[in-house]
């Protein structure tokens, strides 16, 4: 069992707390003059994504949790699993609903996503914070209005909902912001 | 290397301030008659704290031909008491300490600390004196001083009787007060009390006024004379804006006294797995020819600096700070 003591404390070190993965945000060391040291840790818990302050004594160990991001290809869904698989290893492995998060609204087959692998097994899925999709559907805009002003909501191949200018139309491709949900840009074919 | 690896960590400003801070402080005491000296930072004993680990050097040469072990000072206390018990009254001293394991946001291992004694000063004159020197340090000519008790504290903000609380009481409460991970750990009475301390009431101390802290609990003594009462010692602690600045005592001067607690914090450094401290002889003589009636205050200058600056890191306020060092 790997451990590491606080004296290892920084971001990014990844720990396992009551069961669960989980990466550190920040540490700070605390210390009364004439008194007892701590850690005070603020932690991100990798499966629940939840952020939490956690203090350790000084000097304690803790067990280590074996983390890593991997950028992997999405090869398809099953309706239960979404499939991954490391482009130089060909090895591949499934994440579930709750892995996949918001990532299921974005990712479309062969895009490449940070996939963080707990123990070999995904826990948590990125899309690409920029992805290029179709509009299935969306409202015809007004003739001639190609200010941009206003918006209207349209559909996207993977079945995400994202406010679009009246200008843009279904069929057409575009590009969205995954961290926010936000519309970029339209997108021409080649 | 990092690129520019080698610059400092504090902006060329930070410099000019640390300067005219110390001139400001050696003006202070140079017009109230304080005489500043210097002490030895590598003896060839140090502090026994249990929570203070000073770091080691090795020298050999004449005097010690087969080598000795140095301590260098967690503060210069020993040194200027010893000066006191010779005569030479009221002193001050700017210097390095170093503490072992102490890295972080408001921690170096080598840092700026200033002390001073008065002879003849009992804790109010004393508190009154640092008041004045951080108003001083801070450049803050207005800020107003508070005074609470450590009890007091305890009372008002977690509604708790310090002198009768247990340490699983003290746990209980931590967790009630949802401080993650107090749950599982295991402190003694003392420990707690620092959890409680740092965690729960200091953040709330002296946000914009001088908070002093008096009357710790005689378990938290350290080289301080123990109050009538039996239950609290004759020490103080400065903090603003949450942060720890000085640290005071009315001096304990009985030297069998001294003694003793040397021994029981080696007997606990024991305990904790931590090498004994090599008693300071030198000090318990001096006590035994006579250590005059006096006060004493550590301050921690690099941290009075941030707080003059407005940083938040104590490597902005140091040239070059142990990751640059």
């Amino acid at each position: 069992m790997a451990t590491y003591s606080t004296n290892e404390f920084r971001g990014g070190l990844k720990l396992l707390l009551d069961g669960d993965p989980c990466t550190i945000i920040e540490n700070e060391f605390v210390k009364p003059g004439k008194g007892q040291a701590f850690n005070r840790v603020k932690i991100r818990n990798l499966k629940t994504g939840r952020v939490l302050e956690k203090t350790f004594r000084s000097g304690e160990s803790v067990e280590a949790a074996d983390v890593i991001d991997r950028d992997l290809q999405f090869l398809y869904s099953d309706g239960e699993f979404w499939h991954f698989m490391d482009n130089d290893s060909f090895e591949q492995c499934q994440a579930d609903a709750t892995a996949m998060g918001d990532a299921v609204k974005w990712i479309k087959e062969e895009d490449s996503c940070m996939v963080v692998l707990w123990n070999g097994a995904p826990i948590a899925v990125e899309a690409p914070n920029f992805v290029t999709l179709e509009i299935t559907e969306t409202d015809p805009g007004l003739k001639g209005d190609t200010s941009g002003g206003g918006g209207k909501p349209a559909t996207l191949e993977t079945g995400a909902v994202v406010r679009v200018p009246l200008f843009i139309q279904s069929g057409e491709k575009i590009k969205v912001d995954t961290r926010t949900g936000a519309y970029v840009s339209r997108v021409k074919d080649e | 290397m990092r690129i520019e690896e080698w610059r400092p960590g504090a902006r060329l400003e930070a410099l000019h301030a640390r300067a005219a801070m110390l001139a400001d402080l050696r003006r202070y005491f140079a017009a109230a008659g304080v005489l500043e000296v210097e002490t030895p930072l590598a003896c060839s004993s140090a502090g026994t704290d249990p929570a203070l680990q000073p770091l080691r050097a090795r020298y050999a040469g004449p005097v010690f031909p087969q080598g000795t072990d140095l301590y260098l000072q967690t503060s210069p206390e020993f040194g200027m008491k010893r000066l006191l018990a010779a005569g030479a009254g009221s002193i001050y001293q700017i210097c390095k300490a170093f503490r072992n394991g102490e890295a972080g946001r408001l921690h170096n291992p080598e840092f700026s600390i200033l002390e001073w004694y008065r002879p003849g000063f009992g804790l109010a004159e004393m508190m009154d004196e640092v008041g004045a020197i951080a108003r001083l340090a801070l450049d803050q000519p207005e800020l107003e001083s508070v005074y609470e008790s450590y009890a007091g504290l305890f009372r008002s903000v977690l509604g708790i009787d310090v002198f009768d609380s247990s340490a699983e009481q003290l746990q209980a409460l931590a967790v009630r007060h949802h401080v993650l991970g107090a749950e599982g750990m295991e402190l003694e009475r003392d420990g707690w009390l620092d959890l409680l301390m740092s965690h729960l009431i200091q953040p709330k101390l002296g946000p914009d006024r001088l908070c002093f802290v008096t009357d710790y609990p005689s378990s938290q003594a350290a080289l301080a004379r123990l109050n009538p009462d039996g239950r609290t010692a004759a020490r103080f602690e400065l903090f603003f804006s949450g942060i720890e600045l000085a640290n005071g005592y009315h001096e304990l001067v009985e030297p069998d006294e001294q003694a003793q607690r040397f021994e029981a914090d080696n007997c606990r450094r024991r305990g904790h797995g931590l090498p004994p401290i090599k008693v300071d002889r030198l000090l318990l003589g001096a006590m035994q020819h006579g250590l005059p009636d006096c006060s004493g205050v550590a301050v921690g200058l690099d941290r009075l600096l941030m707080l003059r600056l407005g940083e938040s890191d104590i490597d902005r306020v140091l040239s070059f700070s142990l990751q640059r060092c």
